[in-house]
C-alpha cells in the first residue's frame, strides 16, 4: 500500500505541477498587457516600467513563473487588484463557504443517488426503476442555475418561508436555524447533479452485482436478503466512492453558477467578482486553488477505493 | 450443414437492410426518441424561420408593456423587462443558445478525434505525450475550466465557444484514443497491413469506419452538457451580451423581475431544460439503436 502512494504520487506531482502552469498562463490569455487593469490609459512610460518592475513583469516569463510559484508555495498569492486584500485571505474566507455549501449539497445528492439508486437497481424493471430513471435523466439535463431560480420563486417569492440570497446576517458560517434556512435552497440546487449521477451509477452496479451467479450461489446457501446486501454494498462501494469523489470535486469547482444565483459568498462569488473587475491575481488564485483541490481529492479518493479493492493495485 | 437455420436468417435479414437502414428503423420504434427528435426539430425550424414566425421584433419593446404576465392580450406568454414580447424573444433564443451549444462540441468532436486517433494508432511517445497532456485538463472540473478560460479572455460569443471546445476535446480524445486502441489490435488491422496496406489506407479505410461510430454517439451525449454551460455562461454574462436573445442572457436580465412576474422570468430556462433533456434522450436512443451487439 505504500508502495502504491508514493507510485500515485509519483503521477499526480507533475499533474500538480502541469495545472499551476495552466493558471500562470491565465494571465496570457487575458487581451492586453496584464498591467492595463490597474493603469490609468494615460500613464507615463516612467510609471509603466516603475510597476512593471514591481510585479517583476521586466523578467523573462519562465522567471516570472519560478517567482509565482515560489511564493505561491509559501501561501502568497499575490494581492487582490480590486480589493487591495492578499488573495489568500479572500479566498481562505470563501472557500470556507464554499466548504459548507458543498457539505450540504453532497450530504443531500450522495444520500438521495444511493437510496434512489439501490432500490432501483433491487426493482429492475418496474415502475419504480422507471419513475428514479426518469428522475435521474431529469436531474443531468436541468440547467441548474434555472432550477435555482424555480426554487426561490416557490419557497421565496410565493411562500416566502425560505431566504432568497446571502449566507445569513454575518456572512460567516455557524450552526443555527437562520443559517441552516439561508443554505438550503442553494444546497438542493448543487445537489441536483449529484443526485442523478449517483443514482445512474448505483443503479447500474446493483443490477449488474444481483445479476452475477456468486449472488445466486449466496441465495442457495440460503442467506437472508440482508447478507446478500453487505455483499452488494462491499461489490458496490468502491465505483460508487470514486464517483462520489469526483461528484463532490465537482461541485466545490462548478458552484459558480449556484453561488452567483443565490449570492452565496464562496469562491464561485469571488470567481465572478474577479473576472467582472479584471483581477487576475484574484482568478488565477481562486481558479488554482480550486483545481489543486480538486487533484488532492482525486488522489484520496483513488486510495480509498484501492484499499477497499485490492484489485485495483494488482490491475 | 448443422447449423441452425434461425439464426442464419436474422443474419440474413440484418444484412438485407444494411447497418444505417437498420439502426434508422430501431430509432423510429423507440417512441421517447422520436418525440424527442420532433421537438428539437420543431426548436430548429422555429429558430432558422425566426423572422417569418415570431410575431413581434426581438430587439424592440415598449416601455408601456413592460413586465406584462401570461396571457396579457397580444402577449400570451407576456413581456420582458423591456417590453419586448417573451415569445418573440424565445423563438429568437434558440438561434444563439443552439449554435454556441452545438458548435463547441462539433469542433471539440473534429480536434478531439484527430488526437485520440493519432494518439492510438501511432501508440508509444506520441500517446504519451498526447494523452497526458489531455490528463492536465482532466485535473480541472468542467465548469471551472469554463469559466477560467471565458473569464481570463473576456466576455463575447466566440471566446465562450473556445473554452467550451477546450472543455470537451479531454474526454473525446479519450474514447477515440481507447476505441483506436482496441480497434488498431484486431485481426483485421493486422491482415490489411500484412496484405500492404499504408498507414494512411489503414487510418482511412479501416480505424476511421470502426472509430467515428462510437466516438459520435458520445459526442452526441454531450451535447446536452454543452447547451447548459454555454447558456450558463452567458447567464454569467461571459457569452451572449444585451440586447441579443439567448436563453441563459435572458434568464439573467429577467432575474431582477422574479419579485413581479416570477414565472415570466423562468421561462428561458425552460427552454434550456427542455432542449436539453431531448438532447440526452436522443443521444440514449441512438446509442440502443447503433449497440449492434443487443
Amino acid at each position: 500500500m505504500f508502495f502504491y502512494f508514493l507510485k500515485r504520487l509519483g503521477l499526480v506531482i507533475p499533474i500538480a505541477i502541469s495545472v499551476t502552469v495552466v493558471c500562470f498562463s491565465l494571465v496570457y490569455l487575458a487581451p492586453g498587457d496584464p498591467l492595463s487593469a490597474i493603469l490609468p490609459s494615460d500613464a507615463s512610460i516612467e510609471l509603466i516600467e516603475k510597476l512593471k518592475k514591481e510585479y517583476g513583469l521586466d523578467k523573462p516569463i519562465p522567471v516570472q513563473y519560478v517567482i509565482w510559484l515560489g511564493k505561491a508555495l509559501i501561501g502568497d498569492l499575490g494581492t487582490s487588484i480590486a480589493t487591495g486584500r492578499p488573495v489568500s485571505s479572500e479566498i481562505g474566507r470563501a472557500i470556507s463557504n464554499t466548504l459548507v455549501l458543498a457539505f450540504f449539497g453532497s450530504a443531500i445528492g450522495f444520500s438521495l443517488g444511493l437510496a434512489f439508486g439501490t432500490i432501483a437497481g433491487y426493482k429492475q424493471g418496474s415502475w419504480i426503476d422507471k419513475t428514479v430513471t426518469g428522475i435521474a435523466v431529469a436531474g443531468v439535463s436541468v440547467p441548474h442555475y434555472w432550477l435555482g431560480m424555480v426554487l426561490v420563486i416557490i419557497f421565496s417569492v410565493i411562500l416566502g418561508w425560505l431566504p432568497a440570497m446571502g449566507a445569513g446576517p454575518s456572512g460567516e458560517w455557524a450552526w443555527d436555524l437562520e443559517h441552516i434556512k439561508h443554505v438550503l435552497l442553494p444546497a438542493i440546487t448543487i445537489s441536483v447533479i449529484p443526485t442523478a449521477i449517483v443514482t445512474r451509477t448505483v443503479r447500474a452496479l446493483v443490477a449488474d452485482i444481483l445479476g452475477r451467479e456468486f449472488v445466486t450461489a449466496l441465495r442457495a446457501k440460503g442467506l437472508t436478503d440482508r447478507g446478500v446486501f453487505i455483499h452488494v454494498v462491499k461489490n458496490a462501494a468502491p465505483t460508487s466512492l470514486a464517483v462520489m469523489g469526483v461528484q463532490l470535486g465537482y461541485l466545490m469547482g462548478g458552484s459558480i453558477l449556484v453561488e452567483t444565483v443565490f449570492s452565496w459568498p464562496g469562491t464561485g462569488f469571488l470567481l465572478n467578482t474577479a473576472i467582472f473587475q479584471r483581477d487576475i491575481p484574484l482568478l488565477q488564485g481562486t481558479i488554482l486553488v480550486l483545481a489543486l483541490f480538486f487533484v488532492g481529492l482525486n488522489l484520496v479518493v483513488d486510495l480509498i477505493q484501492t484499499a477497499l479493492d485490492p484489485r485495483i493495485k494488482r490491475a | 450443414m448443422n447449423t441452425p437455420s434461425i439464426p442464419e436468417k436474422v443474419v440474413a435479414a440484418a444484412t438485407a437492410r444494411g447497418y444505417w437502414k437498420s439502426v434508422f428503423f430501431r430509432l423510429m420504434r423507440d417512441k421517447v426518441t422520436v418525440v424527442c427528435l420532433l421537438v428539437l426539430l420543431a426548436v430548429v425550424f422555429m429558430a432558422i424561420f425566426a423572422p417569418l414566425i415570431a410575431p413581434y421584433d426581438p430587439f424592440k419593446g415598449s416601455i408601456l408593456k413592460r413586465l406584462l404576465p401570461f396571457g396579457s392580450e397580444g402577449f400570451p406568454l407576456g413581456t420582458d423587462e423591456l417590453g419586448r414580447d417573451m415569445i418573440t424573444r424565445l423563438i429568437y433564443g434558440g438561434r444563439l443558445s443552439l449554435v454556441m451549444g452545438i458548435t463547441p462540441v462539433i469542433a471539440a468532436l473534429v480536434i478531439g478525434a484527430f488526437l485520440g486517433i493519432i494518439a492510438g494508432f501511432m501508440g508509444g511517445h506520441t500517446n504519451t505525450a498526447i494523452m497526458r497532456t489531455i490528463d492536465v485538463f482532466y485535473a480541472f472540473p468542467s465548469v471551472l475550466l469554463a469559466v477560467a478560460i471565458s473569464g481570463a479572455l473576456g466576455a463575447g460569443i466566440f471566446n465562450a465557444m473556445v473554452a467550451l471546445t477546450v472543455v470537451f476535446i479531454p474526454p473525446i480524445a479519450r474514447v477515440s484514443e481507447s476505441v483506436t486502441t482496441q480497434v488498431r489490435s484486431l485481426d483485421f488491422v493486422e491482415a490489411a497491413r500484412a496484405s500492404g496496406a499504408s498507414s494512411l489506407t489503414i487510418i482511412r479505410v479501416h480505424i476511421l469506419g470502426n472509430v467515428l461510430g462510437p466516438v459520435f454517439i458520445y459526442s452526441t451525449s454531450l451535447i446536452s452538457v454543452s447547451m447548459i454551460l454555454a447558456s450558463g455562461l452567458s447567464f454569467l454574462g461571459l457569452g451572449t451580451k444585451p440586447p441579443e436573445a439567448e436563453w441563459g442572457l435572458m434568464l439573467n436580465t429577467l432575474r431582477t423581475a422574479i419579485y413581479l412576474n416570477p414565472w415570466v422570468a423562468a421561462l428561458p430556462g425552460t427552454m434550456i431544460f427542455i432542449v436539453s433533456i431531448c438532447f440526452n434522450m436522443l443521444a440514449d436512443g441512438l446509442r440502443s439503436a447503433m449497440d449492434v451487439t443487443q
